[in-house]
Order: C-alpha cells, then structure tokens, then sequence
C-alpha cells in the first residue's frame, strides 16, 4: 500500500475541492472495499478524503412521501431505520442480505453503491484486468467466470457490480444526489451506471472527484409489497449467486404496477425493464412471471462457468413475483 | 488408583487465556527491536529468475532488506525440498517465495514488497489433473508408507461375474486447509542460537528440520508453541514461514516476525490434492459385496513426491473376496499438496461411501442394512481380526438416534413446501496409531506435581487432556498437576497430527508417572523435587502390528431448493466408536468440528485454479468459502463406551480426523435421497443443482 | 502511554497522523503511520493482540472489535479515522475481577478450539446483542416491522460474519443464547 495523506474535510465543498486538485486522490467511506483495494495493490490513491464525519448521516422523510438517505448512512442504520423497514422492505432486505453485520456497521449508503467487482482478476494484480488496468486484456473471459456476468458484458470485461443495496435502489427508480466541481446535481440511478463496453474502468457516469451525498427515495406506495430475494452458494455471508429485488402493485389480479431489478447478473445493477413491460396490465400468474423473465433474459450470454445464473434469475424472478402476489 | 479425571468434562485450562485474549499466539510476543518479514511469492508458474530489482523497494521509507536467492544465507539441502527457499533462481510453481522484504513496520513492508522487480524466464507448464494425463505414474508408497497397490483375489472375474454392478467415477477439487491462524513465526538469533515463536502442529519436528537447514545442533535451537490457531495438517511440517522469517532474522542480525497472508497460504503451504476416483462394487441380490475396486488418481509437484493414500480407506472398510485399490500421480507444476485433515481416508471415503450407497439403491437395500451386511471381524487387508470394529454398533445407534427406521428410499419422498428432503448415511473409519514420545513427572516438596511434554495444542484440548491422565496416572487430583506442553525445550514429543496425538503423548505421561510413583515409593515423601523421565521409543516400536481402526456412522438430512438448487443442512448427526474418551467436552468439539469441515467439503469448498495462471484464483475467505455459521442448523456427536486393551495405555483411539472421514458423503447421499440427483463431483452447490427446478 | 517506537519514525510527517482513542476505558496517544489499520495499531503499536489477523480482508470476522459500541472490522478501518472515538477490544470485555457472561459462558459452552477467532466472535456476540436489543432485523427475521426475537436461526444468521475453521459453531449459539437469556 502507498503511502498516503489523510485529510478530514469541514463540509461537502472542501471534500470536492480536495479531490479536485489531487490527481490521486479518493473519498474514504466505510471502507470495506477500499481499505481492502488498497492492501491488494488494486487502489493506490495518494490522499484519502475522509467523508464520514461530514453531516450526511441521516434519513430525513421528504414532504412528498419519499425518503433522503444521507451518503455516510449506515447499511445496519438504514436497515433497521422503521420508514424504510415499512415503506420500502425491498431495500432493508437487499441491505440484511449484504455482507456481514460488522460490514453493515461500516458500509456507506454512497460507498455501497460504487463499490468495485468483487472478479477475482480485478482483485488480483498479477493477473490481467482491463477494469484495473485498461489494455491489459480481460483474463475472466475465459477464466474461472461462474461469479461473472451473463447480460450486457463485452470482450473487455464480464465482471458484475457486487452490491445488493444498489439493486433495490435501482428498482426504487432512485435519484442520486452528487456533488462535483460544477455543484450539486441529481443523477437518476438508472444513468449513474455503465456498460462496460470499451471502456469498463469508467464504471459511473459521475465526474471524477464527485462525491454522493445523498439518495433519494421517491414516494412510491407500492412499495410497500416488496421484497428482495438473494441466493447465495452459503447460508450467509456471500456476495449473491443470483438476486432479484421486485416490487409489484396488483389491481385485482392485473398487474398495475411492477418494478425488477437483478443483481449478479451484470456489470450494473440491473433493471428488468422488459419484463416488467410484459408483466404490466395483465393478469399476473406464475407463469407470466416465467414469461416475463425469459424476455428479460432472452439477450443473456452465458459464459463457461455461469450457464446455472440464466434459470436461476428466471426461477427467482418467478418465485419473489408470486409470493408478492399472494402477500 | 485412578481420581477419575479422565472421562470428566473439565473446561479447557486456557479457556480464561482465550476468551480475555491474552493468550500469545507466534507472531504477538513483544520482541525489542522487532523487523516486520513479507513473503514476495513467484508470479511465474515454471521458470527462473534472471535478475531481481530491489532498487525501488529499498528506496521505500522503512524498508530495511530484500532477502532473496542472491543474498540469504545459505541453508543445507534439508528434508523438504521446497523449504530450500531463497536458495536458488529456479521457480517450480507459482507462489513459490522467491524473496522477503524486511521492514520497521508491517505497512513499509507490505509496500517494499509490492516494489520488488523481478524478471523470470519461463517455460511451458502443466498444472490440471486428468484422468488421461501423460504423466501418469505409479508411486512407489503412498502416504506415509502404504503399498500404492494392493489385490486379492481376482477383481476383474470377480466383477464380471456379479449380478449387481457399480462403476462410477468420483472427483473432488484441491482443498485449502485454511486455519485461521495463518503460518506464521516470530524469530531470533542470539549468539548463534535461534528461537523462534512458530504456529506450527510440532515444535519437535520443526526444531529438527530448522537443525538440518541452519547446520546446528538442536541443542541450540528452541521452538515455542504455546498457542496455535489451527492447522489441520497444514501446520504439520516445518512450513515457509519459520524458513523464511529464520533466514530473514540472520541476515538481518535482527528479530523479525512475519505472517503470510491469507493469499499466500492456498498452495505453498500445502493443500489437499484433487482427486479422480473410480470406485467399482460388485455384490451379489442380498447386497453381499464380491468384488471391490478402488482406482484413485492425484497430484504432486515437480520436487517432491506427495502420494494421498486415497484409496487406502477402501482395503479395510468392507469385505469382499475380489479386491483392488490402486494409485496413480501425475508431477504437476503446482506446489506440493500435503496433509489436510485425515488424509486419504477423507476422499477415499467420500468415493467409498458414495458408492455404497449407490450400490445399495441398485441393490434395493437399505445403505445402514448394506452397510451391517458387509461387516468384518477381520480386516480384509491384513487378514488378522481387527483390535475392536464397532461400525455396527456406531450404525446402529446413529440410526436409532436419528430416526432412521422406516425411511422411504425413494428418491424425492420427502417434501416440506418448497423444500425437497432427503436424508443420507455414510461410515467412517480412521486408524488408531500411535508414535513415539518422552516425557518427564516432577513432585515438588508442596504436594504438586509438574508433568512436561512438547505437545502441542493446536485446539484440540491436548493440554486439558494430558493433564487429566497426568492426574489420573499420579492417583492425585487434577488441580494439583502443573502441566508444560508447546515448546521443544520441553520433553521431546510427537506432532498434533494423524489423530495419534492424545494416544502418543499420554503414553508417555503415564509411564513418566508411573516411573515417578516408583521412585517416590521407594524414597519416601521428598525434600526437594523428584523427576522421573520415560521414553516410550522402544515401547511403542515392539507393540504388535494389528489392524486398529476407530469407527463411526454419520447420518446427514439437507433440504434442497426445489426452485433454486440450493442445498441446507438440517441436521447431521454421527456416532463414533474411539475408545476411551478423555474429555466429553473437547471430544465432541473435535468430533463436530471434523463433521463441519466433511459438510465445508461437501457443499462449499473448492480450489479454482486457472491454468493460465497456474494458480488458485479464489484465494481468500470471500470466494473460496468455507462453511459459517448460518449453514450448521444442527450437529450432533455421540460415542459408544468402548474399550480395547490393545490399543496403548490409555486406550484412546484419537478422534481429531474420523469426523471428517465420510461426512462429505453422508451429505451427497442425502442431497441424492433429496433430489433423485447424483452429484459425483465436489462441491455440490446449486449449478449442479438448479436443474431439478420447475422455475428454472 | 508506549507505542509509536521505531515505526512512527519511518515515515514521514505528511503520511502520518497523531491519534488519541480511547481504548478500552483508557486514553491512548499514539503517532501512526496513516496506513496502520486499527487492527495493526492495537497489536503492534498498543500490545493488545487479543484482536487477530485472520485474513486481514473483512472475510473472517477475527479482528472484530467495538468501536463507539458497535461490532466492525478493525482490519478495515485505519486508525487514523478513529480519533477521538472509543475502542472495545476483547481484553476490554471482562470486569476487573472476572470474566463477563459471554466469555464465562464461551468457556462453559466449550465454544471455540484454536482460540483464534475467539476473540473476534466474543466482540461480534457483544455487539450483535446491542442490535438485537434495539430491534435491529436481521436477514431471517420474518415481520420488519417488529423486534426480533432471538431465536438460534437469529443468532446464526446474525453471527455469520465470523468464521470458524474449527467450527464451534453451534456451541457459539449456544453460549451466545445463555447470555441473551440471563441478561
């Protein structure tokens, strides 16, 4: 690990100035990705901007209904907060599912949501990662890929983005509140991700330097019949072999309102949008959920190693829909 | 005679050091002046260094010395090949160490090590075993001394002839011991005198070989063990790290400590190979085994011969009048594999004991009722009566215990809503044996007595247990027994290893006490102390060679995803025949905790290993899983009261490895049972699994 | 007050930091490398090594401690963001004169072998018993919306971030299940 500065900014404009003039520089949140980044060799950053004494640690209920989530909120806090554990289970489930209670404790709602990869091959130096290194080749592609993605990735990169807070804030339609150099913004959580295309080192749209300081639940009833469903190779304790997080309103028995989002499955969180266009305004059964899933995953790309994650998310995918049907 | 202390549930004597976190393990002992040691392993599989560039990390604020092959001191060839490290620019596998960066602080030396430069040239490598790999050749034993081959009878007639037939082929991954104490060593050099602080299973055996590599008397050097944070076999040998942080701390002139990290332990330190199995049976309509065959297939490295005695299990478990068991290795460019919790018997007996119960289902047997059927009063292999066999009992009573009278064999008949049960049974046996070891019993003037031996308690209770039979064997009561194990200046003492620990080491003890209550006899209530010393060398070297095995039956029910694949334990259940058990309370720790590793076998565990790289991709605790918490619902141990007389004089059999030996494949024949599939390849985990889903 | 040594003087004033943390009820100041995780500050810098380096990653739960009360990682925390704040480590569980409930109950339960993800488990049993006493959900509760009852799938599910290579597993539930009941 490089030697590094440690700075501790007074409010939001000093923490964006600071990593507007240091070219190596990172904001630390909780630490539970880049502490261990930076003892892989993976991150070296010269400074690192200590955010989690700035006052973005609270949940705040919004006058239309929704909810601010404060940046240095943590996992366990914003699981346990009761508006989210009533209003919105879907995120206080995918936040229970993640990682251990001693993470929970640490994790940042903003650095859960730009944590890296958890590919062995970004994780390891010696081994060749256009992610971490650009040009280097992608070694996953034809490695050991049953972790990796099935939708959307390139020949440059088949990782998956690792959280399940992410994958719940994308099915809530979340916005994300930034702060760059040009001051505050908001950025829709469905454009905050990227492909990883050509380029999969450039995983956010966000500027360099930017820093998350709060998101934004918008009010959404439905929400209220929610769940997040995860399968992992353990009882506990491991990143997800497959995830879905589904929101879904029923009128009668027609689909009024849906909202998919799957995790483990690619390089974002992402959200089911053809399936939930098949499932909107009919008559939900099981099997339209089945329906709906294999339109969704119809453009999969099984790799060698991760054929099972295509039936899988189908399987999940019908199972959180009918059980939110018959709740 | 007797005070009864053996058979009590006596707490560990260190718990209180434990639970307040004062008890010192290798690399926590204050040491003035104290340098940190990082390992720099190969980042070739196959090759040599031509030049190292230390320019950059000895410009890096604290670092103090890069020790590699051009500058460490020079060691003497030694037992172990891959401990001649830094020696010499060949590179045999990947993550060997080729160099150690020595620093004022763990953090100046994890950065001096990430700056050391070093160029190889390189050559082709081969590091995945098949079944039709060129390489392919018959040891000449296999571990520690077993013929590679053995047969009886006439297998392939035998076989032919049978009305019922299996023939089925097996394979499980290399599994990485993982204690969580990684290797780790504290060492000093104080006028040519060494002592270091090592997490190793056996002071005596790495004072020996610390001897043979540093060209000094064992005199001069000492190895303390006090506490050790696990090892499973992995700590069995004098590994890296004394080496390295030894080689370091001469050339250095200073003290040095250094800890491999968790990365570094998944190959260098040794690893279970992976193995091919074909396993063959043959019985005739009542389920009576006639032929057997066990054909196993693993790995070893280019610089040593490693040869897993995998199908060993398979000569005594179970008779039939046509046998065969035989092994074949390949030399791959992979560090060598080494012991990891029984050795042999744990993947011979996943195969063995997987096909039983496929035998039994092609049979239309009950797997218990199979089981009893193909039971032997002689051991099929030497042919003399075994010391004590009670699988039938352990058989018996497990499944009394667990419920199993009135099973529906068919596969799927069990279902509780969306969750497919099944249940599944599995024997287990291991080898009661015992090795040579000395100890001495002091009386002191105040009534109490010291008895010391280099034991070592890697966690499995061996203090507390000595000290019971010390009590026992002086006819005093415990509380006035001092007892001194963990350090090579201490009686010279078998390794914790190969479940002969308790049964060697309490051998000793109790001819020490004996010895001394002789001596005490004679002479009368003593003035100032009186030591008594034994040597069991010649003891344990004249007992008669019988077959001596312990036993057990282990009974597993998993519930099974039927939408997803996944696989949960919801209880596991065995009984075990050992002999005397010393202490209930460490006994079923050991027995349960060898249980959970066989379930971290059967549903977890797996080395990835690319053969790109040539190495094990998921090597660390995130990717390569082992099993938590969350995942062991219920585990229970029992044992039967057993005695035989011709084991040693405490009549203990050693229980560290058999609850490990078959567990793995009580929990597939249950996930068949469950599922009506037969997953024959390790670890059985939903992507084999997902198939069976209506969702998917 | 020791600590700091040869190690602070290696690297230079910009990269380290001076530190006062409370540990364990006692204010300790300590000039640190700002590299040195908590972990690495109170075994080599502060000689409280009952905290453990198991994988040094996050993955295994050994070098749990309490920091302002509550369970994390201290191999993923660099002691330089701990300033000011208060640190519980496992030598800091037990009264003056004796063992705590947990640990007297670790000891009776036989809950550990090696004794090297001891340590970590008793902080992590420590603070998870916090978070059940203030209604924290966990990923088995059934209804969000009330307090969890501790049941032994609670407990499991709840101390799963702590691995266990000897796997004591169900007799850290059980021990941990004593003294949730008599507390």
């Amino acid at each position: 690990m490089k030697a590094f500065r440690y700075h501790r900014p007074a409010d939001v404009a000093e923490a964006v100035a600071v990593l507007a003039a240091e070219p190596q520089a990172a904001y630390l949140g909780g630490g539970t990705n880049l502490v261990d980044l930076m003892k892989l060799g993976v991150q070296r950053p010269d400074v690192l901007v200590d955010v989690t004494r700035l006052p973005l640690d609270t949940v705040e209920e919004l006058p239309d209904g929704g909810l601010r989530i404060g940046a240095t909120v943590r996992n366990s806090d914003l699981a346990a907060h009761p508006v989210v554990r009533r209003d919105y289970p879907v995120l206080a489930r995918a936040l229970l599912a993640a990682a251990s209670g001693q993470l929970r404790n640490m994790a940042t709602t903003g650095g859960n949501l730009l944590q890296r990869t958890r590919c062995v091959y970004f994780q390891d130096t010696s081994k060749a990662c256009n992610k971490r290194e650009p040009g280097s080749g992608c070694a996953a592609l034809h490695g050991q890929n049953r972790d990796l993605a099935v939708l959307d990735w390139s020949e440059q990169c088949v990782a998956t983005h690792p959280s399940d807070l992410a994958v719940a804030l994308a099915a809530l339609d979340t916005v994300v509140e930034v702060h760059d150099a040009d001051g505050p913004r908001d950025v829709r959580i469905a454009d905050l991700y990227r492909s990883p295309g050509t380029h999969p080192e450039r995983e956010t749209t966000l500027a360099r330097g930017a820093l998350i300081t709060a998101v934004r639940l918008p009010p959404l009833p439905a929400a209220r019949r929610s769940t997040y469903l995860k399968v992992r190779d353990r009882a506990s304790f491991a990143f997800a072999a497959g995830s879905v997080a589904a929101v879904l309103n029923l009128d009668g028995d027609v689909v009024r309102d849906v909202r998919l989002a799957y995790g483990a499955v690619a390089h974002r969180p992402w959200r089911a949008y053809r399936a939930e266009e098949e499932l909107r305004g009919r008559p939900f059964s099981p099997e339209l959920a089945a329906r709906a899933a294999d339109a969704e995953l119809a453009e999969a790309r099984p790799l060698r190693h991760n054929g099972f994650k295509v039936p899988l998310t189908r399987a999940i995918t019908v199972r959180a829909l009918t059980e939110l049907a018959s709740s | 005679m007797s005070t009864g202390a053996v058979g009590r549930a006596y707490p560990r004597l260190e718990g209180a050091a434990k639970v307040t976190g004062t008890a010192r393990y290798a690399v926590e002992y204050p040491v003035d002046g104290v340098t940190y040691g990082w390992a720099v392993p190969s980042a070739v599989v196959r090759g040599r260094i031509t030049r190292i560039d230390t320019t950059e990390a000895l410009a890096s604020p604290g670092v103090l010395a890069v020790v590699h092959h051009g500058n460490a001191p020079r060691m003497a060839p030694g037992p172990q090949p891959e401990l001649r490290l830094l020696q010499e620019p060949t590179v045999h596998y990947r993550g060997q160490y080729v160099a150690v960066v020595v620093a004022t602080s763990l953090e100046a030396a994890r950065e001096g090590a990430r700056l050391v430069r070093i160029d190889y040239d390189t050559g082709p490598h081969s590091t995945v075993l098949t079944d039709d790999h060129p390489g392919l050749y018959k040891p000449d034993q296999v571990n520690p001394s077993y013929p590679t081959d053995t047969a009886e009878g006439d297998f392939d007639a035998g076989y032919a002839a049978a009305p019922v037939r299996v023939d089925v082929t097996y394979r499980t991954p290399a599994y990485h011991n993982n204690p969580m104490e990684p290797h780790a060593t504290t060492a000093q050099w104080h006028d040519g005198r060494l002592l270091v602080h090592d997490s190793t299973q056996g002071a005596t055996p790495v004072r020996a070989t610390l001897a043979e590599l540093f060209e000094l008397p064992p005199e001069s050097i000492r190895v303390v063990a006090e506490h050790v944070g696990g090892g499973f076999g992995s700590k069995g040998y004098a590994k890296a790290s004394v080496v390295l942080a030894a080689l370091a701390a001469r050339h250095m002139d200073r003290p040095v400590k250094l800890a491999l990290t968790r990365q570094q332990l998944f190959g260098p330190v040794g690893y279970r190979t992976p193995t091919i199995q074909r396993v063959r049976l043959a019985a005739d309509t009542d389920g009576r085994l006639t032929a057997i065959c066990h054909d196993a297939i693993s790995q070893t490295s280019t610089i040593r011969e490693f040869a897993e005695q995998t199908a060993v299990y398979t000569r005594s478990m179970y008779a039939a009048p046509h046998r065969r068991t035989t092994h074949r290795l390949v030399r791959l460019d992979v560090p060598t594999p080494f012991w990891m919790r029984a050795p042999g018997e744990c993947p011979g007996a996943y195969a063995l004991e997987s096909a039983v119960d496929e035998l039994a289902i092609a049979v239309g047997l009950d797997p218990v009722e199979l089981r009893i059927r193909n039971d032997t009063a002689v051991d099929p292999d030497q042919g003399r009566p075994f010391t004590s066999r009670n699988l039938v009992a352990c058989l018996r009573e497990g499944a009394q215990r667990f419920g199993w009278a009135g099973r529906d064999p068919s596969p799927r008949a069990g279902r509780d809503g969306r969750w497919l049960i099944g249940t599944g049974v599995a024997g287990s046996s291991y080898p009661a044996r015992a090795r040579p070891s000395t100890a001495t019993a002091t009386a002191r003037p105040d009534g109490s007595f010291l008895v010391q031996i280099n034991a070592t308690d890697i966690g499995t209770g061996a203090r507390t247990a000595i000290w019971q039979v010390a009590a026992d064997a002086l006819g005093v009561p415990p509380e006035r027994v001092e007892i001194r194990i963990g350090d090579s200046a201490l009686p010279t003492a078998a390794l914790a290893g190969g479940s002969m620990g308790t049964a060697s080491w309490s051998w000793a003890v109790i001819r020490a006490a004996q010895a001394l209550r002789e001596k005490l006899r004679d002479g009368g209530p003593p003035t100032g102390e009186v030591t008594a010393e034994a040597d069991t060398t010649e003891e344990v070297g004249g007992q008669p060679a019988l077959p001596r095995y312990a036993y057990g039956a282990q009974f597993v029910e998993v519930r099974v995803d039927a939408d997803t694949g996944e696989v949960r334990l919801n209880r596991m259940l065995g009984v075990f025949a050992a002999g005397r058990v010393v202490n209930p309370t460490t006994a079923r720790s050991q027995l349960i905790g060898g249980m959970t590793m066989g379930l971290s076998m059967a549903l977890h565990e797996e080395g990835l290993l690319d053969e790109r790289y040539g190495d094990w991709v998921n090597h660390d605790l995130a990717t390569y899983h082992i099993t938590g918490c969350a995942d062991v619902e219920s585990i229970e141990a029992y044992w039967l009261d057993e005695r035989d007389d011709e084991l040693n004089p405490a009549g203990v059999k050693g229980i560290g490895e058999i609850g490990i030996v078959g567990a793995a494949a009580a929990v597939a024949n249950a996930v068949h049972h469950a599922t009506g599939v037969r997953i024959r390849e390790l670890p059985i985990r939903l992507d084999k699994l997902i198939g069976i889903s209506d969702l998917a | 007050m020791q600590g700091g040594g040869e190690n602070a003087t290696t690297i230079d004033e910009r990269h380290s930091s001076r530190v006062t943390v409370e540990v364990n009820g006692a204010s300790r100041e300590v000039t640190l490398d700002n590299r040195t995780t908590l972990l690495d500050a109170l075994r080599e810098h502060l000689d409280l090594t009952g905290a453990k380096k198991g994988c040094d990653h996050g993955q295994c739960g050994s070098c749990t401690v309490l920091l302002d009360g509550r369970r994390v990682k201290s191999c993923l925390v660099f002691a330089v963001t701990v300033d000011g704040r208060s640190v519980v480590t496992v030598e800091g569980l037990a009264g003056p004169d004796e063992l705590s409930p947990l640990q007297a109950a670790f000891i009776a339960h036989d809950a550990f072998q090696c004794g090297y993800c001891t340590p970590g488990q008793l902080c992590s049993a420590r603070g998870m018993l916090d978070e059940v006493s203030r209604g924290w959900p966990s990923a088995v509760t059934g209804d969000l919306n009330t307090p969890a009852k501790l049941t032994d799938a609670e407990i499991r599910e709840r101390m799963a971030g702590n691995l266990c290579r000897c796997a004591a597993y169900p007799h850290i539930v059980a021990a941990v299940r004593q003294t949730a009941a008599s507390s």
